[in-house]
């Protein structure tokens, strides 16, 4: 079905219709039931919105009105720049455009409703349903009435449209509030989610692939700010490698608002380990004293878990046995929003929010530097502990400095 | 320290030639075409410039078209010839170890009907001349050929290339890629045979963006820009007048006292070659003599990944890179080192140290006694 260009209010200007929406209804769902809370999500919400619009050409007023929130366009801006702001926002369900009008009486209404579905769809063989809601109950007339009255002005404006009160091809909502009266049509999806800020913070560690951005974004998705860790190890990677971590947590803050990159210098600590472990488990251990240099500046930032792209079974220090190894460190909770995902499950994630291009830029990371040729996959905690055992001399003064030594970015979108 | 040891990727652009461009965006900044004297100034830079570049080749003014880069005059000499001169024949020959702005014009114009022969080198990179002989066919119409290779230096028999073109069917053309080699080397087309010569800007201390093809007088070419017919049509687009500016006055400045400035880049290059040979595990592709190219020294290293000895030089103020420049976004293994039959375990262990003017012996010392601290580390922590 044609959907026609006409975007907007009903606004006479010299005789002729301006066609713009100039008013977005943003529908949420599960931020709506929670109770005595309710407040404290949408608010975080409106704050949320409005960061992201501050990047559309346009100034946008956000309001909150009983239980509704509304993005109002006060100047001209880019409707597709709007949408896809909007649609990075977790906690939207739904962006509606809507027009909103005056209650000048019902004929007005009336008039209104044919013009609406007049502009918006250009080629009328079409079903529809009127679904109307009275939210100030002393209108004339009630729901049902108005759904059928509105649904005969339309059926005789446009004698090729037909009613389908099962599967209309086109849902016709309108609203009567209590200073205007909302109409609209189109449910543009948001990402759902819940408000960053809503539920605490956790740290990501995020290398150069295509896994933890998508986790980062998984976690950001159900309201947790992130922070990030990521490991280097020059002269072993480069400093483009660096940059791509950057540009990764770039494009994950589209989403999950600044995330404040840690940039851990591994080298030292890889060469020691490389030293004086057995060659075969050096990935699990490396991987060890990533978890807990992670979770050493996650409590110092307030983070509350770890955040990880594994993946069971994926490479060898993702085996059940290796997760389990790597776990073990940790005093946090790990969280591993992939865990379950195939690969190409998580390229559809990644390439959907536009970050697999970048994932797949070849830079090395320091994971795969010094990899052995037959890694364990089954390793033993009590033999890896064992050889950590030959680390004791230093390893507690090189992670100190690690940890003090990192860099800090504030990576925004 | 600083030391910029990758002059062969790109050179810092000279202060002169700096000010030069800066008056040309500031004070004289109009349209060469426009009628007007602003734009009458303009074209005095243009003017100036190739007079200056003809000079330093010995070559007439109106042989010189300014183009975007070495890329483009390469692909402008190639595509531009091979459809002008199509009707005698379609056969073009180069060699194997061209740089990617040869190599992939070629591959374009086998996709169009042409059939291209690449040429084998011998060990230190030099094409072979009796392959040469072997592949001139009667449809031949074009001959590649670099001056000097970009990874390893090595300097190709120009003068018997052409003279065996000459003696076999002299109506081929030749063109010489010279983007490493000019500044360098003294380059007398006329005198050489060579009709047709790419240069680019920034090899020389001049801007990126901007190089020039020499054209002799008697070749028949066409654009491959289509547009406002300036430069007398071979070249479309209004000219990048800045860039264009800072071209004539590197052009000019790369050979003026230029025995002087060639002995000072050997130098630098036997005083390097002298230190590598001293560090255990080494191996230098190519000659090093002064049959081979001034700045450029290819080196493997026994043991050590190229991209950790980049950035570990890195890491104490030396630039250079890894192979080839050009490749290193997406690293291929270099097609010239394969050629000349580096072994396998040492292609990826291989860097490039390019010098230029500005490098002193100092410099060079340094970087070989940051070499001999930084090798045995290196080496000991390895993959698997």
């Amino acid at each position: 079905m044609k959907i026609g260009n006409a975007v907007g209010i009903m606004k006479e200007e010299n005789g002729e219709y301006n066609m713009r929406f100039q008013s977005f209804l943003i529908k949420y769902a599960e931020i709506g039931i929670k109770g005595k809370n309710r407040y404290l999500f949408e608010d975080a919400l409106v704050k949320q919105i409005r960061r992201a619009v501050k990047q559309v050409e346009g100034t946008f007023e956000v309001s909150k009105a009983m239980g509704r929130i509304y993005v109002n366009a006060v100047s001209e801006y880019d409707y597709d720049e709007l949408i896809e702001a909007l649609q990075c926002v977790f906690g939207i369900v739904h962006i509606c455009p809507v027009v909103q009008i005056p209650d000048k009486g019902f004929d007005d209404l009336s008039e209104n409703i044919v013009r609406y579905m007049d502009e918006m769809y250009p080629d009328k063989n079409l079903t529809f349903k009127v679904e109307c809601r009275r939210s100030r109950k002393n209108y004339p007339l009630n729901s049902q009435e108005m759904n059928r009255e509105l649904g005969g002005r339309i059926l005789d404006a446009f004698t090729q449209m037909r009613v389908d009160v099962h599967h209309p091809q086109v849902m016709l909502k309108v609203e009567v509030r209590e200073q205007f009266i909302n109409i609209y049509s189109l449910e543009i999806p948001g990402p759902g989610g819940m408000p960053i800020g809503t539920n605490g913070k956790a740290m990501l560690l995020l290398s150069g692939g295509i896994d933890s951005p998508v986790a980062g974004y998984m976690i950001a998705k159900r309201g947790v700010f992130l922070d990030a860790t990521y490991f280097h190890a020059p002269p072993y990677t480069s400093e483009r490698a660096k940059q791509k971590v950057v540009d990764l947590a770039k494009l994950v803050a589209k989403y999950s608002g600044p995330i404040r990159l840690h940039i851990v210098n591994f080298t030292d600590i890889q060469l020691y380990i490389y030293d004086k472990c057995p060659h075969d488990e050096l990935t699990i251990i490396m991987r060890r004293y990533m978890m807990r240099i992670a979770e050493e500046i996650a409590k110092e930032t307030g983070a509350l878990g770890l955040v990880t792209g594994e993946s069971i079974g994926q490479v060898a220090s993702q085996t059940m046995q290796s997760l389990a190894a790597t776990n073990e460190v940790c005093t946090m909770p790990v969280f591993r929003p992939v865990i379950g995902f195939d690969k190409q499950e998580i390229v559809e994630v990644a390439e959907k929010i536009g970050t697999f291009e970048t994932s797949i830029q070849p830079f090395e990371d320091c994971c795969t530097i010094f990899v052995a040729k037959h890694p364990v996959t089954k390793p033993n905690v009590n033999v890896i502990r064992a050889s950590e055992k030959k680390l004791e001399e230093k390893i507690d003064e090189m992670v100190k400095t690690a940890i003090e030594t990192a860099e800090v970015v504030l990576c925004e979108a | 320290m600083e030391v910029y040891l990758d002059n062969s990727a790109t050179t810092r652009v000279l202060p002169g030639v700096k000010d030069l461009m800066v008056e040309a965006m500031e004070a004289e900044y109009g349209n060469p075409s426009s009628l007007h004297k602003k734009g009458v100034e303009a074209e005095r830079y243009i003017k100036d410039a190739k007079g200056r570049i003809a000079k330093t080749l010995k070559v007439q003014d109106k042989e010189i078209y300014f183009t975007s880069g070495g890329t483009e005059s390469n692909n402008l000499a190639l595509i531009g010839c091979a459809m002008a001169n199509k009707r005698s024949g379609m056969h073009l020959i180069t060699t194997c170890i061209e740089h990617a702005s040869v190599l992939n014009p070629m591959h374009y114009l086998e996709e169009q009907g042409f059939s291209v022969t690449y040429l084998p080198v011998d060990g230190n990179g030099r094409v072979k001349l009796d392959a040469l002989e072997e592949a001139i066919r009667e449809d031949t119409i074009l001959v590649s050929v670099m001056y000097v290779n970009n990874e390893i230096g090595a300097v190709e028999p120009i003068d018997e290339i052409a003279a065996l073109i000459k003696k076999k069917k002299p109506d081929i053309l030749f063109h010489v890629d010279a983007i490493q080699a000019y500044g360098k080397m003294v380059i007398r087309p006329k005198r050489q045979g060579i009709d047709l010569l790419s240069v680019s800007g920034h090899k020389i201390h001049g801007p990126k963006g901007v190089g020039f093809l020499y054209v002799d007088d008697k070749v028949k070419i066409r654009p491959i820009l289509f547009g406002g017919g300036q430069q007398k049509g071979m070249r479309s687009g209004t000219e990048n007048v800045p860039g264009i500016a800072g071209l004539g006055l590197a052009a000019w400045e790369a050979y003026r006292d230029h025995e002087d400035k060639i002995n000072h880049l050997y130098q630098l290059k036997e005083s390097f070659v002298e230190g590598i040979e001293h560090l255990e595990g080494t191996k230098i592709n190519g000659l090093t003599g002064r049959e081979s190219a001034p700045h450029v020294v290819s080196v493997s290293f026994d043991g050590v990944r190229s991209e950790v000895l980049l950035h570990a030089l890195e890491d104490k103020g030396i630039y250079v890179s890894a192979g080839s420049a050009c490749s290193s976004n997406h690293p291929a293994i270099s097609s010239t080192l394969k050629s000349i039959g580096v072994r396998k375990e040492l292609l990826d262990s291989t860097i490039r140290f390019s010098f230029g003017m500005e490098n002193t012996m100092e410099e060079i010392a340094y970087t070989i006694e940051m070499l001999r601290e930084l090798l045995p580390m290196l080496r000991r922590y390895r993959r698997g």
